[in-house]
């Protein structure tokens, strides 16, 4: 398992942060929507409105930043390694992508849901649809073990396993903060997690959607 | 309070000054065609150098005893003068970026001029905690060598007898001998961890990355035996990895090559 | 206290465990980032001198040194794979968890919530876990002198294939090394989530009529410096990760092909050793300016402060903070100069590099500027601050020499950028940790320093720092080379004993000195002499409340920045200083 050391990253962090069961602010949108000031952490400290957006920001930063590391990596290994033998996809992939995408709507739509009991249907696809994304990765990398494809064999597969593996870790991080706001949104009375979690979830989401695309276009496509 | 301050730090000043000019130890003797103008440049980076920092000790110590706290009026109260700043910018940039210039010639020589045909070619072959030196022979040209080959006794390189280009290389340990005023090529490798190939009297230094065959060139102007060192830690012993450079005469280059052919 | 009155405010934890263990009040944190550093600094401290003794005197030995380290000292001489241990700990442990640590995580935490006017940071919870991760970090890295094999041998630097390797390639290489690894994986974690805190809390957090411009230096050098943490920590992570799999998970990231050690064949389908140094670096030069930016800002603030004047050309100390961490990005390079990087990129790499002597020159300029024409108070704090102008001067301007890719040849991996980078990243740094907690204590302890002690500790330094790293750029010129555990081996070394010799002389009396600080510190913290609000009449915000500031730092008062951070000396002005909260001058005429 290549995923011991990959960082949880903040997601986790900011749920918790901001564990306010208030209706939030005035209204679900765009993402630079803020609440009324008054989701803080501690209820009603003195924070901007768009804090976690912000510190969200930074860390899709941060998680560029090493995988442009490992990016510089492979495009290295790739250009010099004399040993290099591209893999195929593995067929499943594509279904998985499918899934991760449709994980992305959904939670759009749960974004955008007028009702309280809509949205809590929307968030309880969009949990499923991450956790199916994650057991297919981990099923794809029990097919590829079957066809001896292995993390140490060569260095494609080798960065294969490594760059799946710590998007699927981050992905979890996800998945972990995804279902903490549903079954807040379940259990609470007001029905309704703070909107702004629940937007700085999502931009986590999307951001790791489209990381997924893009790492797929490295390992498959970029010659 | 205010004059030990400055008194101290012209102190330093002086002792640096007195520290670089004096006799107390300097390079070492250089011997290479490139390492005169490698230490030009170190010299002219050196006066640079020295009027900035004098210049700015100075006038700290200066500043630092002159404006203590005396009764009296307030401060000077400023925020600035654009025009000094960009005077400064101006001043340093020209000076940085022009040193950065000349000092890319001797570079240039170094990594980025053909080597004429008949240079001596000598390939490094790097271990810990040794040196492995390989001559191509009277063929001039290197056999195959393979990995699994490696014996540090019998085979140090993994040369391949199969190959006839290699029957004739020669192999040395430690001793790596150069004809005087020829121009000489080395090809720089590893066998495990990264060396580094450094020959201070030759102002030579050039990392042996394992994975990589590095080229490098120089030419001995002087006669002598000179020592080898690794610059680049790799391990237990690096600061015992030693081997000698000896530069010698034509004839007496081709007389000790021929000596290890036999043997 | 007026808690009543807004309470929106958070409230003070009452539990033991809440208010100083699992703390999120940034001064706790930050206090706890500064002990924290304390352990480190002298445990990297004794590491040094502990080398330097086995340098100076590489055959004497030292019968209870073998009481103490059994292993690495049999016969009461230390091993060279000892001296090795020594020095990767040493450089690691004062790089991450002195060096990073203190300005940053110590002084950054406690003071710039404070400066612009904050009750807190912007994510508390996520400071609390950087500050705990940071400790786990360090004690992973201590772990590493106790396992089987001692801690690693590959230098701070880790190069691979060395690193990567395992024990075949020498002792500390197994899991010694994985220790390591793991330490400096999880400080990367805490050192993002700390830098976005820092980040957010800057441009979120900022009181009423706290303009950027208004900003204290300090505050502009923190916020420059985590957004450096941001984005090189990450690299660093992946660089680790990639080392880590080489050792455990069997890939071959930094394993090239064919490398036979001891005649045993490696097992590898080829990578690259250079891809660490890329990485490694790209890293490891904003590491640089992440160590001594936070000093720059804080001697621009004491200089200002005790010199009684603005700070000379403030506009043009941001944009050269700026300029100094955004060229950090783009020289990478030149610690490659000789590593088999492509002569061309190094070209380009060199110019850069020198490019950044021209905002480090404003940088002096400007620190000069503000000498200029002040009356200048010598404090402790303000002794540390004229003598971190002084080394930084003296080991920026080395940097010369090593930036050029002809000259760095000779000089490369020998005591001359040795010394070059004790003494900018080094001492310079230190002198700002100094400086700061000079400056500082007071209002984090509520009690004064002594000042006496305080500038006998100064004297000592100063001239003990200069005497040890001065005549190590000759040794360096003469040719001795770096992680040589003893340099006895060579003829072109012989002439260097007794330099060495000196070194150490020098390096015992700095160290001994520390205790003085030690003392002062102890002493200050309980017996010291009750610091009032503004002891050094000051005008940041920290110093318009108490000392130390209540738990949401100005006691529910409603801040209004009106002036710039640095107004001493004004004319018409009733104090020879204005603070920023101050009412605008004309009201007050």
């Amino acid at each position: 398992m290549p995923v011991a050391i990959a960082p949880p990253e903040v997601k986790p962090e900011a749920d918790r942060e901001d564990r306010v069961p208030e209706p939030g602010g005035p209204g679900g949108g765009s993402g630079s929507e803020g609440g009324s000031g008054r989701w803080g952490d501690g209820g009603g400290r003195r924070l901007r409105p768009d804090s976690y957006q912000l510190g969200m920001w930074l860390a899709l930063a941060s998680i560029s930043m090493m995988f442009i590391g490992f990016s510089s990596a492979y495009i290295l290994g790739q250009g010099t390694n004399s040993q290099w033998r591209a893999m195929a996809a593995p067929p499943f992939v594509w279904i998985n992508t499918v899934i991760l995408l449709a994980s992305s709507l959904s939670l759009e739509l749960a974004r955008r849901a007028p009702a309280a009991t809509e949205l809590k249907r929307w968030m309880t696809l969009t949990c499923l649809l991450g956790a199916a994304f994650l057991v297919g990765q981990l099923w794809i990398w029990r097919l590829l073990g079957d066809q001896g494809i292995y993390l140490s064999g060569n260095p494609h597969s080798s960065f294969f396993y490594l760059l799946t593996g710590v998007h699927g870790v981050h992905l979890l991080g996800g998945v972990a903060g995804l279902a903490t706001l549903t079954a807040r949104a379940w259990s609470s009375a007001p029905g309704v997690p703070a909107r702004a979690s629940l937007n700085v979830t999502a931009l986590y989401w999307h951001f790791m959607d489209g990381l997924w695309i893009y790492l797929l276009v490295l390992l498959f496509f970029w010659r | 309070m205010a004059l030990a301050l400055a008194i101290l730090i012209w102190a330093i000043v002086l002792a640096s000054v007195v520290l670089f000019t004096g006799e107390f130890g300097w390079f070492p003797p250089q011997i290479s065609e490139h390492g005169d103008a490698m230490d030009a440049q170190f010299n002219l980076t050196l006066i640079v150098v020295a009027i900035g920092f004098i210049l700015a000790q100075v006038a700290l110590g200066y500043y630092v005893w002159r404006y203590r706290d005396r009764s009296g009026a307030r401060a000077v109260y400023t925020h600035g003068n654009a025009k000094v700043e960009v005077a400064t910018v101006l001043i340093t940039a020209v000076t940085f970026v022009t040193l950065a210039i000349i000092g890319q010639r001797v570079w240039i020589g170094l990594h980025l001029e053909d080597m004429p045909e008949d240079a001596v070619q000598v390939e490094v072959t790097a271990q810990q905690f040794a040196w492995n030196f390989r001559y191509p022979g009277p063929d001039g040209k290197f056999g195959k060598t393979a990995t699994r080959l490696i014996n540090d006794q019998l085979n140090p390189v993994g040369l391949d007898s199969r190959d006839p280009a290699s029957e004739d290389d020669v192999v040395t340990l430690n001793r790596m001998a150069v004809p005087v005023n020829r121009d000489i090529r080395l090809t720089l490798r590893s066998k495990d961890v990264t060396h580094s190939f450094f020959v201070p009297a030759l102002r030579f230094k050039q990392d042996t990355t394992p994975g990589l065959a590095i080229p490098g060139h120089f030419k001995a102007l002087k006669t002598g035996e000179y020592e080898i060192a690794c610059a680049e830690l790799c391990g237990l012993q690096h600061y015992k990895m030693k081997g000698f450079l000896m530069v010698m005469s034509d004839q007496e280059f081709e007389a000790w090559l021929k000596e290890r052919a036999e043997f | 206290m007026s808690d009543s009155a807004h309470p929106a405010i958070h409230p003070a934890p009452t539990t033991f465990i809440r208010k100083w263990v699992f703390s999120t009040d940034h001064k706790i944190i930050g206090i706890q980032y500064y002990f924290l550093a304390l352990i480190a600094v002298f445990t990297g401290l004794a590491l040094s001198v502990l080398m330097r003794l086995r340098l100076a005197w590489p055959t004497e030995s030292w019968p209870w040194l073998e009481t103490i380290f059994p292993v690495g000292f049999e016969g009461g001489v230390m091993s060279p794979e000892f001296y090795l241990a020594m020095l990767t700990m040493h450089g690691t442990i004062m790089v991450f968890f002195v060096l990073t640590t203190a300005p940053q995580g110590g002084f950054g935490n406690y003071f710039l919530p404070i400066q612009i006017g904050a009750h807190d940071m912007a994510f508390p919870v996520l400071n609390m876990l950087s500050f705990w991760v940071t400790f786990l970090s360090m004690g992973v890295m201590f772990a590493a002198f106790f396992v089987a094999g001692g801690a690693p041998i590959s230098g701070w630097t880790a190069y691979a294939p060395l690193s990567a390797l395992g024990e075949v390639a020498g002792p500390g290489l197994g899991s010694g090394q994985d220790l390591w690894i793991i330490s400096i994986a999880l400080f990367c974690i805490a050192s993002l989530l700390g830098a976005l805190n820092f980040i957010t809390t800057v441009l979120n957090m900022r009181a009423k009529g706290m303009s950027l411009m208004k900003m204290p230096l300090t505050v502009w050098t923190w916020f420059t410096t985590a957004i450096l943490a941001l984005l090189s920590f990450p690299v660093l992570l992946a660089a680790g990760i990639l080392l880590l799999l080489d050792r455990l998970g069997g890939t071959s990231f930094f394993i090239p092909a064919g490398l036979v050690v001891s005649d045993t064949v490696i097992e590898s389908s080829g990578g690259s050793p250079i891809l660490w140094q890329h990485l490694f670096w790209f890293f490891g030069h904003p590491e640089v300016y992440i160590a001594i930016l936070p000093g720059m800002g804080v001697a621009s603030q004491l200089l200002s402060t005790f010199a009684r004047k603005p700070i000379f050309g403030y506009h043009a100390m941001v944009v050269a903070v700026f300029a100094i961490g955004m060229l950090g990005f783009f020289v990478w390079g030149h610690h490659m100069f000789v590593s088999g990087l492509s002569p061309f990129s190094a070209l380009v790499f060199s110019i850069l590099t020198l490019a950044i002597g021209v905002p480090s020159a404003i940088k002096t300029f400007n620190w000069l500027g503000t000498l200029w024409g002040g009356k200048i108070r010598f404090t402790t704090a303000m002794l540390f601050a004229i003598g971190f102008v002084s080394l930084f001067v003296s080991g920026g301007i080395t940097g010369l020499f090593l930036g050029q890719t002809s000259v760095d040849v000779q000089l490369h991996d020998t005591y001359f950028p040795v010394a070059h980078f004790h003494m900018i990243m080094g001492v310079a740094a230190i002198f700002g940790i100094f400086g700061a907690t000079y400056y500082w204590f007071p209002k984090m302890f509520g009690r004064m320093l002594h000042e006496g002690l305080g500038k006998l500790h100064f004297w000592l330094t100063f001239i003990g720092v200069n005497a040890i790293f001065i005549p190590m750029h000759l040794m360096g010129i003469m040719g001795q080379l770096r992680r040589y555990a003893e340099s006895t081996e060579f003829k072109f070394m012989e002439p260097l004993q007794p330099y060495q010799e000196f070194v150490t002389i020098a390096a015992l009396v700095t160290a001994a000195a520390q205790l003085l600080f030690l003392v002062n510190f102890c002493w200050g913290m309980f017996k010291g002499k009750k610091a009032g609000e503004n002891p050094w009449e000051a005008t940041t915000l920290e110093w318009i409340t108490a000392s130390p500031p209540p738990h949401d730092n100005f006691g529910g008062r409603e801040l209004v920045v009106n002036h710039a951070a640095y107004e001493y000396g004004v004319p018409g002005a009733p104090r020879d200083y204005v603070m920023q909260t101050d009412p605008p001058l004309e009201t007050t005429k």
